[in-house]
């Protein structure tokens, strides 16, 4: 089965994502911050990572950077998912290594058109 | 809405677009019109009604566009994209080597996203096409929709649908709230507003069409009808792709399916000509 790290400090995202995930048949896991997901992904790596950008302790784009440093970290399909929308943000999760980006608020239908994009799911 | 009005309106979609409106589509009249009765100043479907049966042509052309306007997102169900791109665009550099033009239809483009999304995917091929002519044409019945295309201009929501990053962030720049899409691109495209139902010779011959998610609102007659009128302007060898819930089979003997490339059709006056649309060995 196909896993999602949802990693974002609100509660409520969290739930709202983990809904559309689980209904697209991923196993979902949950961190707060990037040093949590980061923990998680050193015990094992998930197929996908749906992204904050803003979290305290460890925010999204140092993340990917330290997710892609480590062995096997080139594997997970990273997509963003953060109300950072302007163009500079983009570029620099590009630059960072990540597969897609979100604008939020998001719904299932952007999701699953995004997810579909990188492979994750049949377009 | 009153039985009689519902029997009106149809009818009136019938004649001038060709949708077929049925009963259990009602609830669209209400969606679509009530924000069209408010701009006019009108209270609810009831006074739209009395308006649109003095024969007001400015309205009937209003309520024809209002219930044809259909979403449209960008590289909308990727597949087609691809696939133009890895056999289609190929073979048409093969088999217009000497002439170095070609011609695409986007046909119902709405607000331009289909065209839009062709150009991009053209414009990444850059290279592959220096030296070429080529046209992309986006057609629409609604002049409101043209207008939305020309303008080039989409809503955060609009962009995420479908479009990759990279090419958000190479042919996008955020205006306001908007994304504005690059001059260049937007220059790529001709919008001309047109009937599908009208004479379409006045278009020129086109190499590729797209026509999807278009035929499913016209009865059977209809459908055959435009599916013989847009192969009457293709070339020998061309395609047309549609939606994937659409077929020509059993509606026109004027496209067969291309074998193994689902959703795209080749004009059957052609046959005995290699198709666009299928993979060389």
């Amino acid at each position: 089965m196909k896993s999602c790290l949802i990693v974002d400090d609100s509660k409520v995202i969290r739930m709202v994502a983990k809904k559309i995930l689980q209904e697209m048949s991923f196993e979902t896991e949950e961190a707060e911050d990037g040093q949590g997901a980061l923990q998680l992904c050193q015990d094992h790596l998930p197929t996908a990572v749906l992204l904050d950008w803003n979290m305290p302790v460890m925010n999204g784009i140092e993340f990917l950077r330290a997710l892609r440093a480590m062995p096997g970290g080139d594997q997970p399909v990273v997509v963003f998912c953060t109300t950072e929308n302007d163009i500079e943000h983009i570029q620099e999760a590009i630059e960072a290594g990540a597969n897609e980006y979100i604008m939020k608020p998001f719904d299932s239908e952007i999701l699953q058109a995004k997810f579909a994009q990188v492979g994750l799911i049949e377009g | 809405m009153k039985p009689d009005d519902f029997d009106y309106v149809s009818r009136l979609l019938k004649e001038r677009s060709g949708l077929v409106l049925t009963k259990d589509k009602a609830y669209l009249l209400e969606s679509r019109l009530m924000p069209l009765a408010r701009k006019r100043g009108l209270k609810g479907l009831d006074e739209l009604m009395v308006a649109l049966k003095k024969r007001d042509i400015v309205l009937e052309k209003a309520v024809v566009e209002a219930m044809t306007t259909n979403e449209s997102f960008f590289f909308r169900d990727n597949k087609p994209f691809d696939q133009f791109k890895s056999i289609v665009l190929p073979n048409l550099l093969k088999a217009r080597a000497t002439k170095k033009s070609f011609r695409i239809w986007s046909a119902a483009c709405s607000s331009g996203q289909e065209p839009y999304s062709l150009a991009m995917l053209l414009k990444e091929e850059g290279a592959k096409l220096s030296g070429w002519r080529y046209d992309i044409v986006g057609t629409d019945i609604s002049d409101e929709v043209l207008k939305k295309a020309r303008a080039g201009a989409y809503s955060q929501f609009e962009v995420q649908r479908g479009m990759p990053m990279t090419l958000l962030v190479k042919y996008f720049k955020k205006k306001d709230e908007n994304w504005a899409i690059d001059s260049a691109i937007q220059s790529m495209v001709q919008y001309k507003e047109w009937n599908l139902l009208g004479d379409l010779k006045p278009l020129g011959q086109f190499d590729v069409v797209f026509c999807r998610n278009v035929l499913i609102y016209f009865d059977q007659p209809t459908k055959s009808k435009v599916l013989q009128a847009i192969s009457q302007i293709m070339a020998d060898d061309g395609v047309l792709y549609l939606g994937g819930a659409e077929t020509v089979l059993g509606i026109s003997d004027h496209f067969k399916p291309v074998p193994g490339q689902r959703g795209i059709y080749a004009v059957t006056k052609g046959i005995g000509k290699p198709s666009l649309g299928a993979p060389q060995g």
